[in-house]
């Protein structure tokens, strides 16, 4: 486990919402102009910290879904039954309004385009969106470097990125498949969860030594992972994020 | 600096008291950097490594040999969850720490699978962290820690490591996985000790 600390003190500062992209019924893109952002790197959060008139406040993290190219940075947050933030990101915010954060934060769930060899993104809902920063990193650097994502979803309406996903598949050394869990696209394509047999024929084989980037809710990231290290992948190449309880009452 | 959110109202929860910016939950998170090692307690193994090289292990057997204490805390992850009175049953460091000699102040504890994470000695110590093997009455999840994680409580929650393996004494503070990630070195969540320099 490699050690890059750069052990910089996090403030928070005042972005501007300068634009909206609704991407699914449960999901909206925030373009945030950042007076002061010192850049990222691929698969990093910030903190977002909204305040109340009488002073209350309410803090959580999430992924950054942009590759850094010196300007705006963008935020993709999926909706959470019940949430006390990101029903306000989704729904309330408008452009223009001041929104305060702080990051980047987090230096192992990142991909660098110096890295060596390919890439495997598995990504189950809205964990999508550190793996998208990845692509879209890759597309911008140029990077010559093979990568693949997987993309668990449960139906058509809920892909995030759908149509840059067709775009940056356009590529010669990117793959994106899709796996749909509830309901597919056509009658003939299979529905169901990511399993050995999809890995198998999908997810770069060990022997080429990729890094593989699983994310999404706690149930998926740990079946997945495991069925990884099944395989015969070196779990240190395995970098993960969860999210959400555990799966089941307990 | 601070600004109001436009449109933001909040949800308010009376009567718990928890460090700021946690919110209270009810399930059980999991935050993990890879893969869940999957280890059988007949491969389980506890080695405490001290600054003079002097090493003491502890095979399973030897673990649940040791006096067990019934453990009831309230737990703060980083990522902002808290879960109150979560029920546990471990052995005290204090227990396990008893006969090794040593005058260092800083620990880093050992995962299997890699994990590492600091803690000053003194945290360690005094009843305030255990070895955990069951939870809720249950032996201990994999993907929660299993067979056995270390439980400091009183720090944000990725000190207490999973799949403990072990403890290196030392005499410098030596920064563990998260902290050189750019979490804080502490973790004390009541200060809001989330990433350095907080």
């Amino acid at each position: 486990m490699e050690r890059t600390a750069i052990r910089r003190r996090l403030t928070w500062q005042v972005a501007t919402v300068v634009d909206v992209r609704r991407e699914t019924s449960t999901a909206r893109t925030l373009v945030l102009q950042v007076p002061e952002w010192p850049g990222h790197v691929a698969g990093q959060h910030l903190d977002v910290r909204l305040t109340a008139p009488d002073g209350y406040r309410a803090s959580r993290s999430y992924s950054i879904a942009s590759a850094w190219t010196g300007d705006t940075i963008e935020l993709t947050v999926e909706q959470v039954p019940d949430g006390e933030v990101s029903p306000y990101l989704v729904e309330v915010l408008n452009v223009g309004d001041p929104l305060e954060i702080r990051g980047p934060v987090g230096g192992w769930f990142v991909w660098k385009p110096e890295q060596p060899g390919p890439v495997q993104l598995i990504g189950g809902g809205s964990g999508v969106v550190p793996l998208m920063a990845m692509l879209r990193a890759h597309s911008a650097a140029a990077s010559t470097a093979p990568v693949r994502l997987l993309y668990s979803v449960r139906r058509p309406a809920s892909v995030i990125y759908a149509d840059e996903l067709k775009k940056l598949a356009m590529a010669d050394n990117v793959g994106v498949r899709l796996r749909y869990t509830r309901e597919a696209p056509a009658p003939e394509e299979q529905v169901g969860r990511v399993d050995a047999e999809l890995l198998d024929h999908v997810a770069f084989e060990p022997s080429v030594s990729p890094t593989t980037y699983v994310c999404g809710p706690t149930p998926f990231v740990e079946a997945v992972a495991d069925l990884l290290v099944a395989a015969g992948h070196d779990p240190a190449t395995v970098r993960t994020e969860r999210f959400g309880p555990t799966g089941g009452p307990r | 600096m601070g600004i109001v959110s436009p449109g933001f109202a909040g949800r308010r929860r009376e009567g718990t008291n928890l460090p700021p910016g946690q919110y209270l939950t009810h399930d059980f998170p999991v935050l993990s950097a890879g893969p869940t090692p999957h280890i059988r307690t007949e491969h389980w193994e506890f080695t405490v490594t001290t600054e003079t090289g002097e090493v003491r292990k502890w095979d399973w057997a030897a673990l649940l040999a040791l006096p067990a204490e019934e453990i009831t805390k309230d737990i703060h992850c980083v990522t902002r969850w808290s879960k109150l009175e979560t029920s546990w049953k471990g052995v005290s460091l204090d227990t396990v720490l008893a006969d090794v000699e040593t005058g260092a102040d800083f620990a880093l504890a050992h995962s299997y699978g890699g994990y590492t994470t600091n803690l000053p000695l003194d945290d360690l110590l005094d009843g305030q962290a255990w070895i955990a093997y069951e939870y809720d009455g249950e032996p201990l999840d994999p993907e929660h820690g299993g067979p056995a994680r270390l439980l400091v409580p009183h720090l944000y929650f990725w000190k207490s490591a999973k799949w403990v393996r072990g403890l290196v004494l030392s005499d410098t503070e030596d920064l563990g996985f998260w902290e050189t990630a750019g979490y804080h070195e502490y973790g004390d969540p009541w200060r809001e000790q989330r990433y350095a320099g907080d």
